[in-house]
C-alpha cells in the first residue's frame, strides 16, 4: 500500500531525476512546487522589503510576511503571532534563547540538555554554561535503552530526578534525534520538569518532528520551541522560534541592527517588542513567505498517516537490514520515525554512502551534527537513511539492494 | 564514473607501508571527525631524507587508498621534495575525480605526511 502514491508529482525535482532515491530528509526536505511558485511570485511581483515602503509592492511584500506569521501560530497553536519570531535557522533561534537568557543565571545555575542533541541544541547550552559558571547536566543515552531517564526500556516514563534541580535554569530537548530517529516524549518531559522545578524554561527543538507530527506548544507547555523551515519542505534560509510573550519580551535580542528598535540615540537603545526586536536586519522574505506556502501544503496531508507512512518505511528498511546483513550491520534505530542509521562491520560509512551516490541514492555518511551521541554508540560514522511523504517501498528495496551490491563490489562476505 | 578504481581499491584491500616502524623519530596523527578517519604515521628521517614510513588507522577506502598510495611516493625522497608535494599532486597520483565532498578523505594522509616531516625540520 502506498498513501501518498501521486506525491512525487508534487515534488519538481522528479521531472529532471526522475530514478531519484531521495533519502536525506532528515537534513533537508524536498520542496514542493507551491513554494518554488511563492518563492518566484515574490522575486517577480513584489520583490520591495518589509515594513519600511507606503508603496503598493512593499504592502504586498509586509502583507505575505506577515500572514506567514499568523499561518504559523495557528499551526503551532501558539496564542499570538507575537510569540512567532522568524530567524535565519533553528540554529539562530536557539542561539537567541541561550543568549537572551543569560540574565536568569546565577553562580550555581544549570542546564539540562541530552547526550542525543544535535550540536545546534547541544554547542549553544555548553557555551553559555562556560559563560556563566553553570554546570552543563547532560541527560546520558544507554545503548539499548534510550534515554537515562526512563524508568524502564519497556515504557517511557519519564523520571528526571537526576538531571532537574531548582537550580536549573532551562532544559533544552529535541523531540525526535536527527540521528537515531528516537522520539522523547517532551510532553511528559516538559510537566515532570516543571513538576520538580516550577520555574524551570523548557527549549523544544522540533526540527525533525516538524513535517509528520502535529506540534501544539500551548499543549506541551514549553517555553521555547524551534523549527528550520527547510525540514518541512520549506526554502533555506529561515527557521521560527516560538516564545511565550513574557519571557521573550525579557530578553535582550543577540542580533542588533536596523528593523528592531522603538528609539535609538548616541549611548543608547530601546528595542521593539517580541518578535521584531529579535528581527534586525533585512530578514529572509522570500524565505518567510516560501514557509507560509509550505505550511499550506501540509495542511493537506494527514499527519497521522505521514508518521505511519515514514515509519512502515524504516521498519521495512531495518528488517532488511536484519535479513539481509545479519550481524554485519549494527542498527542504531527503532523504526519510531522515518529516520535510520546503521553501520556496517566490514565497509566504512563513507565508502557505502559514495557507492550508493553512484546509483542515483541518496543517504548521508558522518556523525550527523552529533559527536556526543556517536560517542554514546562507540561508533565513529552511521549512515543514515531518512524517509519522507515522497519515499515508496521501492525506494527502501533499491536502497537494500544497493548495499548487498556493495558488499560483492568491497568482497565482503 | 565510480571514485573506486581498480587501483584504489587494490591500495585499500592490500595498503602498502601499512605497519608501525620499530626504527623512527618522527610520528604524526590526523584525524578527520567528521569522517571519523583516522591515520598515524611514523617516519624515519636520516640526511634529510625519509628512509621509511608506515601508517596505522581506520578510515574510508578513499582516506586509506591515498595514504597507501602518498605514503610508496615519499619513501625515500628528500624532506623538501615531500614538502613541495602538492594537493593536485595527490590527486594525479590517486588518478580519480573526487566531488567537493569527498576530497577531505583523499587529503588527510597528504596532511598527515607534510606535517610529519615537518617535524623534523
Amino acid at each position: 500500500m502506498d498513501t501518498f502514491k501521486n506525491i512525487k508529482g508534487d515534488f519538481p525535482i522528479f521531472n529532471s531525476h526522475i530514478n531519484l532515491v531521495y533519502a536525506d530528509s532528515a537534513s533537508t526536505t524536498l520542496k514542493p512546487q507551491a513554494v518554488v511558485k511563492a518563492i518566484n511570485e515574490y522575486y517577480t511581483k513584489y520583490p520591495a522589503n518589509v515594513h519600511r515602503g507606503v508603496y503598493k509592492i512593499a504592502e504586498t511584500a509586509t502583507e505575505r510576511y506577515e500572514a506567514t506569521r499568523t499561518t504559523v501560530a495557528k499551526f503551532i497553536n501558539a496564542k499570538t503571532p507575537n510569540e512567532v519570531v522568524f530567524t535565519y535557522s533553528a540554529t539562530d533561534g536557539i542561539n537567541m534563547v541561550s543568549s537572551g537568557i543569560e540574565f536568569l543565571f546565577q553562580k550555581d545555575s544549570e542546564i539540562v540538555v541530552t547526550e542525543t542533541e544535535h550540536h545546534a541544541n547541544f554547542l549553544p547550552w555548553q557555551k553559555l554554561a562556560k559563560l556563566t559558571n553553570s554546570k552543563l547536566q547532560v541527560i546520558k543515552y544507554i545503548k539499548g535503552k534510550g534515554l537515562d531517564i526512563f524508568i524502564s526500556d519497556k515504557e517511557k516514563t519519564v523520571n528526571l530526578k537526576k538531571y532537574v534541580s531548582s537550580k536549573t535554569k532551562i532544559l533544552a530537548i529535541s523531540t525526535v534525534s536527527n540521528v537515531i530517529g528516537d522520539i522523547n516524549p517532551v510532553k511528559e518531559i516538559i510537566y515532570e520538569a516543571k513538576k520538580i522545578n516550577p520555574n524551570i524554561l523548557v527549549l523544544v527543538d522540533a526540527c525533525q518532528s516538524i513535517s509528520s507530527e502535529k506540534i501544539d506548544v500551548s499543549e506541551l507547555n514549553c517555553d521555547f520551541l524551534v523549527f528550520s523551515s527547510h525540514k518541512i519542505f520549506g526554502p533555506t534560509g529561515c527557521g521560527v522560534l516560538f516564545g511565550k510573550g513574557k519571557i521573550l519580551n525579557s530578553m535582550k535580542p543577540y542580533r542588533v541592527g536596523g528593523g528592531s528598535i522603538k528609539a535609538v540615540s548616541e549611548f543608547s537603545t530601546e528595542f521593539l517588542d517580541a518578535p521584531y526586536r529579535f528581527e534586525s536586519g533585512t530578514p529572509p522574505i522570500a524565505s518567510v513567505i516560501g514557509l507560509g506556502s509550505a505550511l499550506e501544503y501540509v495542511s493537506g496531508l494527514n499527519f497521522k498517516e505521514v508518521k505511519k507512512h515514514n515509519s512502515r518505511l524504516s521498519t521495512a528498511f531495518i528488517a532488511g537490514l536484519k535479513s539481509c546483513f545479519d550481524n554485519k550491520v549494527s542498527i542504531y534505530s527503532l523504526g519510531e520515525t522515518g529516520i535510520v542509521a546503521f553501520s556496517h562491520s566490514k565497509i566504512h560509512a563513507h565508502d557505502l554512502a559514495q557507492l550508493l551516490a553512484e546509483k542515483n541514492i541518496c543517504v548521508r555518511a558522518g556523525h550527523h551534527c552529533a559527536m556526543p551521541l556517536h560517542r554514546a554508540l562507540k561508533v565513529e560514522a552511521t549512515l543514515r537513511a531518512s524517509f519522507s511523504i515522497y519515499n515508496n517501498m521501492s525506494d527502501v528495496e533499491k536502497i537494500l539492494s544497493a548495499l548487498k551490491e556493495a558488499e560483492v563490489f568491497f568482497k565482503v562476505n | 564514473m565510480t571514485v573506486y578504481s581498480d587501483n584504489i581499491l587494490d591500495h585499500f584491500q592490500f595498503p602498502r607501508n601499512k605497519k608501525k616502524l620499530i626504527k623512527k623519530n618522527v610520528s604524526f596523527s590526523v584525524n578527520n571527525s567528521s569522517c571519523g578517519d583516522s591515520l598515524t604515521f611514523e617516519g624515519h628521517i636520516e640526511n634529510n631524507v625519509l628512509t621509511d614510513i608506515g601508517f596505522t588507522g581506520s578510515g574510508c577506502a578513499i582516506s586509506m587508498a591515498s595514504a597507501s598510495i602518498i605514503s610508496q611516493k615519499v619513501k625515500g625522497l628528500k624532506i623538501e621534495e615531500i614538502l613541495n608535494i602538492k594537493k593536485e599532486d595527490v590527486f594525479l597520483y590517486l588518478g580519480i575525480d573526487l566531488s567537493i565532498n569527498r576530497v577531505k578523505c583523499a587529503l588527510l594522509a597528504w596532511e598527515g605526511i607534510l606535517k610529519l616531516v615537518s617535524e623534523k625540520k
